[in-house]
């Protein structure tokens, strides 16, 4: 089954960066993942997470507040194929 | 020494080479700026007048701010590694009133977020117990008091000018928390926020100095990458002001005559939207033209504080009423601190 990726952000610039980087990543590496766009406020709050972009996979928050560069995004999904 | 910790070693030699290197080069930049185009415009190219001036104003202002920003938001990228909103928020848990109202907007000043963090930093303040007054010091305090502000205006009108700044930034932001958090107001914020639960995130690994360091450059390269086109609008702006606009045309219709100055200036800049870096060279323009020093700078804490995208973002978790007192209360403070600004320069 495949795994559950969601990108948390109300829409702004740095959300859409990450989720693009976070497409780019999956497709690449042909990982079998959704990727999930999350821009509910009550949804964001309810992972703790108050720095957005965040990014969570199958539930656990991976990273927030920052927009991390491609090849550190390419590593953590490259993580979820193993 | 084993050989991975003397790569290390190496690595981090590199890196602090590089980090001298460009503290070097900045320096020489920035002292160079003048120079040059005093060398450029006047000499080289012969321009007079108000051509000169206003093509003089645009070169230097532009090189001189694109450094302090650079400068700054690399420095407060690395300050920043070490404190996470996760930590600010377990110090304001406790807090009474008043001195709650301090360290949040202190603490406000040291966490500086993306206005589209705004409103998950609220709700996640509240959820997990701050007060809202203490909550709102924070969120009043970040975008006004920060670290870009207060150097760029430390680089146009001198450092009193940038602590006065600063100081008012910080009282406004701890008596409209104080104020709000009287008024009892808690049943205006959007019921849903006090529904969600507090998940409090375990934090990361501690970084690396390596780590912050490349968080700065990632930082420089966001910001100023995105901020440099506006950034270089308002200094046209601001040029074309200094070079055409007469010398009395504000002082007419906003000059420290006039006693309704001070407010048209925060009404003028609350729809506005723009950050400090982008609201400064205007403000620098305007004050050159004669218009009162805190006329322009109520006019630039109504732009970043107020801003009209933001009260949009914070009426999510906001009723109308806690919002508009949440402006009234921030718009009053801004006109105070610009009569009292104008009372002492």
């Amino acid at each position: 089954m495949g795994v559950h990726i969601k990108v948390l952000g109300p829409g702004c610039y740095n959300c859409q960066t990450l989720e693009s980087l976070v497409r780019d990543a999956v497709q690449t590496l042909g990982i079998d993942a959704t990727v999930e766009e999350v821009t509910d406020y009550a949804a964001i709050a309810s992972y703790g997470v108050m720095r957005t972009p965040a990014l969570v996979i199958d539930d656990t928050v991976f990273l927030s507040g920052r927009v991390p560069n491609r090849d550190e995004v390419r590593r953590i999904i490259e993580g979820l194929g193993r | 020494m084993s050989v991975t910790e003397r790569t290390a070693g190496r690595v981090a030699l590199r890196h602090w080479g590089w980090i001298a290197a460009a503290a070097v080069a900045w320096v020489g930049l920035f002292v160079a700026n003048e120079w040059v185009w005093d060398r450029l415009v006047f000499d080289v190219l012969g321009l007079e007048g108000r051509l000169g001036a206003a093509v003089h104003f645009f070169l230097f202002d532009t090189g001189k701010i694109l450094l302090l920003l650079t400068a700054v938001v690399f420095a407060a990228a690395v300050l920043r590694s070490f404190v996470s909103p996760e930590r600010t928020r377990a110090l304001l848990g406790g807090r009474r009133q008043g001195l709650g109202n301090l360290a949040a907007a202190g603490l406000g000043v040291a966490t500086p977020f993306c206005s589209c963090s705004a409103v998950p930093l609220f709700i996640g303040f509240v959820a997990a117990g701050v007060p809202l007054g203490i909550t709102m010091s924070f969120l009043i305090a970040s975008p006004m008091v920060n670290e870009v502000a207060v150097v760029l205006l430390w680089g146009t009108f001198g450092w009193r000018v940038a602590m006065a700044y600063m100081g008012f930034g910080l009282v406004i932001a701890v008596v409209a928390g104080l104020v709000i958090g009287r008024l009892g107001l808690e049943r205006w914020v959007e019921p849903f926020v006090y529904e969600v639960k507090a998940v409090s995130v375990a934090e990361g690994a501690r970084p690396s100095w390596a780590e912050r360091s490349s968080m700065g450059r990632a930082e420089v390269r966001s910001i100023v990458g995105r901020v440099w086109p506006f950034l270089v609008i308002a200094i046209a702006v601001g040029a074309v002001i200094h070079g055409w606009v007469p010398e009395d045309f504000f002082v007419r219709y906003a000059g420290p005559s006039n006693p309704f100055a001070v407010p048209i200036a925060v009404l003028l800049g609350i729809p506005l939207y723009s950050n400090a870096a982008g609201v400064i060279p205007l403000i620098e323009a305007l004050a050159a033209k004669g218009l009162a020093l805190g006329t322009v700078l109520a006019f630039a804490m109504a732009v970043v504080a107020l801003s009209l995208p933001e009260m949009i973002l914070l009426r999510r978790v906001l009723r109308p009423r806690l919002l508009g007192t949440f402006i009234g209360v921030v718009g009053v403070g801004i006109v105070a601190a610009g009569y009292l600004f104008n009372a002492i320069f």
